[in-house]
Order: C-alpha cells, then structure tokens, then sequence
C-alpha cells in the first residue's frame, strides 16, 4: 500500500514518534532502494519535522541501488556535513583536532583520544566513532582533521578544507610505527604553535613502548618464523599489518586488498618478502588456494571471509569490523599480538585434514 | 493493555523475505542463491547467516544499479545467471527478488524463461535447474520468504510419479520448514529408524554445518538431491510442518496437483507434538516406532516428572517465528509453565487460534485470576530496577498466595517489534524469556534467563547444533530450561547452595 500511494506521509509519522520517544539531539533518515524508486521526496518531510521538534532532521541518500559503498560513504559525509558549522565554537584550544573515520570498535578511540590528551591536543569531535551532534557542530572550530578510513571520511574532510581552512593528515593507529607516527606528524603539525609537544609526544611514545616490547617478546619467542596471511578491504591497512607481523617476527606470505591501486601494490611489493603473493580483489577459490599453497598459520581478513579460513583450518584474527578487542595504539599491538598467539598457537589445526596427512 | 498500533518499527521480531528464501534455497544439492537486486541485501544477508552458522555462505546477486532501476534488470540477471553457472557449475540458481526488482517490475519468469532459449539457442544443452521466486521484502516475513522457496522449486522441478524416467518414487516427502541443521539431522535419523524411504526438503544439515575440509567447495556437499525433488510428486504422503502457514505451501501444491496425501502437523516439540508426528509415521509406515525412540519418549516423560516442581507457575514470553512459538508454547504448557506473553513479527492470522487449539485444557485451572497484567511487584517501595537485580531467589521459588496472577490463556500478538513485546514483558513480569538472540536487550533488562532458540543466534555458540525436535530435542530443551531456572535461584540467592 505505502508503496502505491508513497511512504511520505508514514515517514512524518514515524518520525514524530520516534523522536517524541527518544528526544534524540538530531535525526537522520535512510533512503533505500524502494524510497528511491517510488520517489518519495524525503527533505520536505525533514524540514517540517525539524520545524515542528527543533532538531537537525537530516536526510540521506542511500539508496541500495545508488552506487557502491563507497557513494554510500559519500552520502553519509555530505549528510553529516550539514551538522558541521552549525554550533559555537568559542573555547576551542589552538591545539585541536577532529578525529575521523574511527568507528570506536571495541573502544578504540577512547585509546587515542587519551594520547591526544597527554599530547595537550584537545580532540573536538569523533566522527563517527562515539560521536556526539553538539561536537559535530562545531568540529569546525578545530585546528586540524585526522582521516583514518579514508575511504569513509575523506571526503568529509576535503569539504572541510575547502569550507573552513581545515588542513587533514592521513594516519593509521595500527601497528607501532604507524601509531607513533601519527601521534609524531600531529606533533609537528602543532611545534610552531607550542614547541614542547615534541618532546612530550617523544616520551609518551616511550613510556608506551617500555611497557609493550617486554610484553611483546614473549608472544615472539612463540611466533617467530609462522607464516601469516593477510587480505583487507583497504590498502591502507594491509600495510600496517605487514608492519605488524614483522614486529612479531612473522612472515607475510600473501597479502592483498579489495580496493588498493596499482600504486599502492607497487609500494606493497616494495616493503614485502620475495615471493610473497600480492592479490587485488580477490575471491573465496583464489583465496583458499594461496592459503593452502603458502600452508599458512594465520590469515587476517573481513567477516565473511573467516568461515572459509576455519573451514580449510586456518588460523584466523578478526581485523574487521567484528573484533572485540581494540587493535589501535600501542596497547592494540599487544591485544594483536596475543590474539595471533592465541589463534596459531591452539593445539586444534594438528587435527585438521590439512595437516592431518602431513603427520 | 492495548494501545495503538506504532506508525515505526523499531527492532523488528521477524527477518525480510528474501532472507528465508536463501536459506531454503541453500538446503538444495548443487544450489546457489541468487538475489535479484542491488548488492547490499546479498552482503547483509550473508553477514546474518554466517554469524549464526559459522559457516562459509555465498549468496550472488545481480547487483543493479540507477540504470538498470529505470531500464529494467533484466540483462544483469541473465549476465549474473551466466556467471554463477560458470563460476559456481552450479546445479540449481533459486533467484528470489527483492524490494527493488519487484517494485520497478521486472518479471523474473520472464527473464529467465527468455535467458534459457537463449542458451538453448547458443547450443548450451546442460543448463542448470533454474528457480525463480517472488519476495518482496516490503511485506511478510522470512518464514513466508522460506515456504515460498519451497514451494517454488516443487512446483517447478517435481513431477508425477509414474513418469517413465522415475524409477522410484520416494514413500515420504517431509517438509520440515527452517529448522536447525541438527534437527535435520534428528529428522532424517528419525526416518531412518523407521527404514522409511523419505525426501526432506530443503535439508542443509550438511550444506550449513559441514565438516571440517582440506579443499575449499564452491558449494558446500549435500542437500536435496534434485532428483529426489523431481520424484516428489509420486510420493505416498506429505507431511508439512507448520500450522500457521497459508494454503500456497509445497505440501499443497503436491496435494493438489500430484494428489499427494497432506498430513500438516505442527514442528514435534513437547510430547503431543512429537507423538503427533510419530503416530503419523508409524500409520504411513505400518510399523510400530522402533524400541529406541519408545524409550527416549518414556525417559523425557519420566524427566517432565522431575522437573515439575521447578517449573509449575513460571512465566514465560516465547517469541519468534509463528510455527516455532506455537510448537514451543506446546510443550512449556505440558511442563506446567505458563507462556504470559507469545509474539511473533509474523502475521498470518491463524497465530493466535494455533496458540489456542495447543493450550486448550492444559493450562492450569486459574479462573479466579482476572488478570496477568499485575505486576510482581505492586509495592511502589520497590523499585523497579532493585526488583531486577536485588530479588531474592526464594520468592519466585515457591509462588506464594500473592504472587502473579496466571492468565489462562497467554496474549497472543501477532506484527509485533521488540519494542512492544518490551512493553508487555515489562507489566508481565516473566521468569524467562524463549526465542532468539535479539531478545538479549529485554532479557538483561528484565534480569531473566533466555533460553535461545531457533535464528537468529549471534551471541552463542553452536546455534546450528541446537536440537529443537522430537523427545530428544524437547529433552534438550527441558534440560536447558530447568537448569537456567535453578541457576538464576542459585546466584540470586544470598547462602550460596551448591546443592539445588
């Protein structure tokens, strides 16, 4: 019914329910494929209702059908970014920035905001990430825009520059080096402002380290010279992990991503093993068939590619968006280190056919 | 303690359409799903069934995108039908529609009887069996999007018993609807003690809980042979689980078009149930049910005796499926509990008469009781959030004179969210709740046991391996409910008894 006659008049309805029982700060509302079809025009039923309950009620165009996930990407940047500008940005240290593409798993962002916080960086809003509307608001009160998933925000971010003057550094908490180097490039973004952060970024990247490489040799005793895996979505982070693994004193046999270009395998190649397999866009057949072909310990991959890696028993480390154990910052090298452990180390793969004829 | 109907949804008790069709779809040897319409509900529904089944689950999809909205999806089908023949070998392609495709219009019957000739006519003779179904995800539930499934492949792949290429037509057809992988397995054990030739339809006891493998399969082994699809038309009888389902379902169409014998009979939960399907074999059979299975029977009434004390007066709200919350309903009234609450996202409307024909004289004599809205705890010196944690494990021990009334019969809600089955549960003060993962919210709220059950299961392990059915799967069932019960009054309590 609500498809022939139009679904708009039902939004209005709902909406006014839901935020008559939520008193939410902001509302958005999702197009998919069959508001997109039927053509229900979703921002005059926003503005009313916004009117009427004195909240952002915001629209975004996700229509399934309307491109990939990364226009989905897009549609949630440029949504949110009818939120940024809108709030008083008074107060706000010279010494800030926004954190974006950081989705909070496992609580991630709560890690580097503390960093930041020793730094004396005052972090403005997280997006999206444990965000808040008020902070989005006036994210464009501060200094500098911190883009992780790039794929996801960067987009935000360029508008921001163009906007507000807001300049944006690409970073990665994953892995030691990367983690110290953004907290080091952050750094350096803000010594003409205040010259001490050097030196108090130098030390709290000491402290951290002085805590995790006792921790971490023991895990390597174990893993050293075990063979791993690793298949992402972006190129961005298979880097990271190849970093990572190497600090474990493991070897990364295969390493790919869906979405890298001929760049970024370029640079892969450069910093991997000989021999090492690169895949671009690969599928469960080629997948399986390197992992057999390289008899891996540990393969690091997205949701649905963990029951094919448990079927062919493989070891398996959940880097995607389903971990319960946050893998950002110094203290994720740990939990990354001992979540391999765990997964090469089980005493279960002897008694997989796999292994099983080899004995 | 109606109020009006919600104009929004908020965490929907049911699971869209095509989602159950992939799943039926799955249970077929050599099978692959395919969704015609745009990528997202492919990518969605796999997350959702790999996480409950842990288990490599591929579904293809036509991925359509803004132009093929306007023009119609017609070529990325045949182009996505062509890949997963080529890619896959399948032996079966289920398309299920989706929001989308249905409602530009495409006409998928259209498209893939158009796709064949073409494939005919380019020379290709071995083309997969081609299977093509209706769900709009806009309306109905999984459930619906499951039997339509089943319905769809025996309608266009069985045949008549006596044609000349049928050697042997199978005795059974059972269609058992979306169980889990071991109750399958349960079933087909079942058959096979009765030596009882049978199709089970859809069947991925193997294809959705497989062993562990050296080579990866494109498509997982087992399943419903296609063959024995084709003979199903021949077979002596059909028995058809569900009694909420409409008069679409396979089991009809056999009987309609094959003349087909249909025994509908609800899923063999509890002992009535179970006894139901039992004596219907032992009938089909002529046999009488082999010694095994009489005494797994008279040891699960001898626990239903065991454990009555600890489960008379105990209220429960069952949700879920429609079939799977009557079946279950069914037997916690056998064992003295009383279900306060039976809510399903479904809407068939033969829910609440089915909930009805199996608590019908069972239930315990409570005529003095006007009501089952009282909540436990009218005193307003108690707060509610202390009555949640704080309580004392002794009160809902023993009911008391003057504790919460026993309806007679459960309410009965049929299109409901989680929203409003919290509602309700919240005034009805339940000493647990029974149904899948997403009641996990209302449970720690209500600080009550869940016993899960049926799909989704995203917050356990070995959710596929979950026995619901027949005197062994209810013995399961009792064994879990029982002591969930008995744990709750072991932590609740402030002695600390090790001997409960």
């Amino acid at each position: 019914m609500d498809i022939i006659f139009g679904g708009e008049e039902k939004l209005y309805r709902a909406l006014t329910e839901l935020i008559e029982r939520h008193h939410p700060k902001a509302a958005f509302v999702y197009s998919t494929c069959i508001v997109g079809i039927i053509g229900d025009d979703l921002e005059p039923v926003c503005k009313r209702v916004a009117a009427e309950k004195k909240i952002p009620v915001i629209p975004v165009q996700s229509e399934g059908f309307k491109g990939n996930k990364r226009e989905g990407y897009s549609a949630a940047c440029k949504a949110m970014f009818r939120l940024v500008g809108t709030g008083d940005i008074t107060g706000i240290s010279a010494l800030s920035v926004n954190i974006l593409g950081d989705f909070n798993l496992a609580g991630e962002l709560w890690i580097i905001r503390d960093y930041f916080k020793r730094m004396g960086v005052e972090t403005v809003a997280n997006i999206t990430g444990d965000g808040r509307v008020a902070q989005i608001m006036r994210a464009h009160g501060a200094a500098l825009n911190l883009v992780q998933c790039s794929g996801a925000t960067i987009e935000l971010a360029k508008m921001m520059k163009e906007s507000f003057g807001i300049p944006f550094l690409r970073v990665s908490y994953f892995g030691v080096e990367d983690m110290a180097q953004a907290l080091y490039d952050v750094a350096g973004f803000f010594q003409d402002k205040d010259p001490g952060i050097i030196e108090r970024t130098r030390q709290l990247v000491k402290d951290e380290l002085s805590v995790l490489y006792p921790e971490l040799r023991k895990f390597r005793e174990d893993l050293s010279g075990k063979k791993a895996a690793i298949y992402v979505g972006g190129a961005f982070k298979a880097f990271s992990l190849v970093k990572a693994f190497r600090l474990l004193g493991m070897q990364v046999v295969m390493v790919g991503s869906q979405t890298g270009t001929a760049e970024d395998y370029r640079d892969l190649h450069e910093i991997t093993d000989e021999g090492t397999i690169i895949v671009d866009d690969s599928n469960p057949l080629e997948l399986s068939s390197f992992l057999k072909e390289k008899d891996c310990d540990i393969f690091v991959g997205g949701v649905k590619e963990r029951p094919i890696a448990y079927k062919l028993g493989v070891g398996f480390c959940d880097h995607n968006h389903e971990r319960k154990q946050p893998l950002e910052g110094f203290v994720g090298m740990l939990n990354f280190a001992r979540e391999v452990h765990s997964s090469v180390m089980s005493p279960v793969w002897r008694f997989v056919p796999r292994r099983e004829k080899k004995v | 303690m109606e109020h009006p109907p919600y104009m929004s949804t908020t965490n929907a008790c049911k699971l869209c359409k095509p989602l159950g069709a992939c799943l039926a779809f799955r249970g077929i040897e050599g099978s692959v799903p395919l969704l015609h319409g745009s990528q997202g509900c492919a990518t969605y529904m796999r997350r959702y069934i790999i996480s409950h089944f842990r288990e490599p689950m591929d579904i293809a999809s036509s991925s359509l995108g803004e132009k093929h909205a306007v023009y119609g999806g017609g070529a990325n089908l045949k182009q996505g039908l062509q890949n997963v023949m080529t890619k896959f070998g399948a032996k079966l392609i289920g398309v299920a529609t989706t929001c989308l495709t249905e409602t530009i219009g495409d006409d998928v019957p259209a498209i893939v009887h158009e796709f064949r000739r073409e494939m005919h006519d380019s020379g290709l003779r071995d083309l997969p069996a081609l299977v093509t179904v209706s769900t709009p995800s806009y309306s109905g539930t999984h459930m619906e999007g499951f039997h339509a499934a089943v319905r769809a492949v025996v309608e266009q792949l069985s045949e008549d018993g006596t044609s000349a290429h049928i050697a042997r037509p199978p005795a059974l057809n059972l269609l058992p609807g979306f169980l889990s992988p071991e109750d399958l397995r349960h079933l087909k054990e079942i058959i096979d003690d009765f030596r009882y030739p049978a199709v089970i339809l859809p069947d991925f006891s193997m294809t959705l809980d497989g062993p562990a493998l050296e080579d990866y399969e494109k498509i997982p082994s087992g399943g419903t042979p296609i063959e024995d699809i084709r003979r199903m038309g021949g077979a002596a009888a059909t028995f058809e689980f569900g009694t909420t389902l409409d008069c679409k379902t396979a089991g009809k169409f056999l009987e309609e078009h094959f003349g087909t014998p249909l025994h509908s009979m609800g899923i063999p939960i509890g002992l009535r149930e179970t006894d139901v399907f039992f004596g219907a074999l032992e009938q089909l059979s002529g046999t009488d049910r082999p010694e095994k299975h009489v005494l797994e029977r008279g040891r699960l009434v001898d626990s239903y005796v065991d454990a009555h004390k600890y489960l008379f007066g105990k209220r429960a709200v069952v949700y879920g499926e429609e079939d799977l919350v009557v079946a279950l309903t069914s037997f916690l009234t056998e064992v003295g509990i009383t279900p306060v609450l039976c809510a399903s996202g479904g809407r068939s409307g033969r829910f609440k008469p089915a909930i009805e024909r199996v608590t019908a004289g069972i239930a315990p004599p409570s005529a003095s009781c006007e009501s089952g809205l009282q909540s436990r705890f009218p005193s307003p010196a108690v707060p509610a959030a202390e009555g949640l944690s704080g309580e004392s494990g002794w009160r809902s021990w023993f009911p008391s004179p003057d504790g919460p009334a026993v309806p007679a019969v459960p309410a009965v809600h049929e299109g409901m969210d989680f929203q409003q089955i919290e509602e309700l549960a919240l005034e009805l003060s339940p000493d647990l709740l029974i149904g899948h993962s997403k009641g996990y919210t209302l449970a720690r709220k209500l600080g009550v046991p869940l016993i899960r059950v049926g799909f989704p299961i995203h917050d356990r392990f070995g959710a596929q391996r979950i026995l619901h059915v027949g005197y062994r799967g209810t013995q399961s069932l009792l064994d879990r409910i029982v002591n969930a019960l008995i744990e709750g009054n072991q932590n609740d309590s402030p002695v600390g008894y090790a001997y409960m």
